[in-house]
């Protein structure tokens, strides 16, 4: 098995008209023995960015807190806050800089630029290699499945609550073809004047 | 012809005779259709010493990229009471991580008074089950008296050590009633059977085990006792990654079986949620 697989969890995030949306499962186990259902995978890193990691537990702690740290410096340095596109440039470097030992994640953002409010969205390998597409990224145990649920399910320019019923069941029919990954789910909708939680009833088994 | 016996060669398609007769048909009936007649006669693979080289190329299937590999993640249990036996089953069936159903069938019904369940190789279980009923079945006319539950996993334990070392993957229980009362055994692919008044196969079983053991007793009352075997199932599939889908319960009375439940775990898991939020709120 896989090192990217050993804990499970997956993570998706889609974009929308003048939104965005992230996904992430609650589960962290060892292998087959799933230990507890309320890891969530996703941080709220700005006022409208996410970041969510999937892969190695030890390394999606470890890289959010240097990411922070990272994070932290620039916005005192600057004086003004980190957009989402800077923020992936430097996950990006980051990650490089770890080509011959890297973190066994791979990493998601998701946000709203802080001055135009133009949806980001943006997923990585776990050796920094940048793809920004315009529609979804997903990254997990079921990238398959979740490719192939997104790819059925998203249409450009979906509103707010649109996009949280595409997201949220993308995220639960690609999961319970998984073994890895489930026990529970959250979807973060980012607009401009606010973000929404909200918690998915999902299969447990 | 003389020649081609003694060089034993008559049997080469170019030297066969044209005209056909009964005999000859039945004979290419044999060649072609091995197990259709005999389903102890499965083609040997492909290459000499099977044993020895099946057992190599399953070691080096990583180099390979050969692998012959198939889906292990179950959990099953059956435990003996004063009212029967009770088996319980989930349906996931995974291959590596990815689930390929959540609808299987893991206790198979080989007559109204034998159960198998299913652990392992699910083509290796259901193939020897399909044939432990046949043989079940002509016993039954032979003798004019349904099979033991003793004599039948003595059938399945012999065919497992007939293919022993040949990589088969079957851990399986039998549960039934006859003459003795309710039978339970465990029979898998290394040629083990043993009786028991508990077990738990699979992937999950530690988990099962965990609530069995809390909860088991010999003079369980049967709803107590069909519902003990839900709870453990149910246990598993949470815990376990490759256990889940729909649980299945059933029940092997001097009558015959029931089929007690098919409940969807999802279902049980917020049941039980509730109940558990119940019983803090009644004790506050």
């Amino acid at each position: 098995m896989s090192i990217l697989a050993y804990n499970g969890g997956c993570v998706v995030a889609m974009r929308g008209k003048d939104c965005v949306a992230i996904a992430t499962d609650h589960r962290f186990g060892v292998q087959a023995q799933t230990i507890s259902t309320d890891f969530k995978k996703v941080f709220h890193i700005a006022p409208r960015m996410f970041l969510g990691l999937t892969g190695l537990q030890t390394d999606i702690l470890t890289v959010r807190d240097r990411l922070m740290f990272r994070k932290n410096l620039y916005e005192t340095r600057e004086n003004r806050e980190m957009a989402p596109k800077p923020f992936s440039a430097m996950l990006s470097s980051f990650l490089y800089e770890h080509r011959f030992g890297p973190y066994f994640i791979e990493p998601v953002v998701a946000g709203l630029d802080p001055h135009t409010l133009k949806p980001f969205i943006c997923n990585m390998d776990l050796i920094g290699c940048p793809n920004e597409p315009v529609d979804f990224v997903v990254a997990g145990t079921c990238a398959e499945q979740l490719y192939g649920m997104c790819e059925t399910l998203w249409r450009p320019d979906l509103e707010p609550d649109q996009l949280f019923e595409v997201i949220a069941q993308s995220m639960m029919n690609a999961f319970d073809r998984d073994a890895m990954s489930g026990w529970g789910a959250t979807v973060y909708i980012i607009e401009k004047d606010k973000i929404t939680e909200r918690s998915l009833k999902t299969r447990m088994d | 012809m003389a020649l081609a016996e003694i060089c034993k060669i008559s049997n080469a398609p170019y030297m066969r005779r044209t005209a056909w007769d009964l005999s000859d048909v039945e004979e290419d009936l044999k060649a072609h259709t091995s197990n259709l007649a005999n389903p102890y006669t499965l083609a040997a693979p492909p290459f000499e010493n099977p044993m020895h080289n099946l057992n190599l190329i399953q070691a080096n299937a990583d180099k390979t990229g050969i692998k012959i590999d198939f889906d292990h993640g179950t959990t099953t249990l059956g435990f003996k009471y004063k009212g029967g036996v009770i088996l319980a089953v989930d349906s996931r069936a995974t291959g590596g991580q990815y689930i390929g159903s959540q609808t299987m069938k893991k206790i198979v019904e080989i007559n109204q008074f034998l159960l198998g369940t299913l652990a392992g190789g699910a083509a290796d279980c259901v193939y020897w089950d399909r044939v432990l009923s046949k043989e079940c079945r002509l016993h039954e006319l032979r003798n004019k008296e349904r099979i033991s539950v003793a004599a039948a996993s003595k059938i399945m334990a012999n065919i497992a050590h007939e293919y022993k070392g040949m990589g088969l993957s079957m851990g399986m229980m039998l549960a039934g009633y006859d003459k003795r009362g309710p039978g339970l055994y465990y029979v898998d692919s290394e040629g083990s059977r043993t009786p028991g008044n508990l077990f738990s196969v699979g992937s999950g079983s530690l988990f099962a085990y965990g609530v069995l053991d809390s909860g088991y007793h010999w003079d369980l009352e049967d709803d107590v006792a069909q519902e003990l075997g839900r709870r453990a199932i149910y246990h598993a599939t949470f815990r376990d990654a490759y256990s889940g889908g729909i649980i299945r319960v059933y029940h092997m009375t001097p009558t015959g079986w029931i089929k007690i439940s098919e409940t969807d775990c999802m279902e049980l898991h917020y049941k039980y949620e509730e109940q558990k939020a119940q019983a803090a709120a009644a004790a506050q």
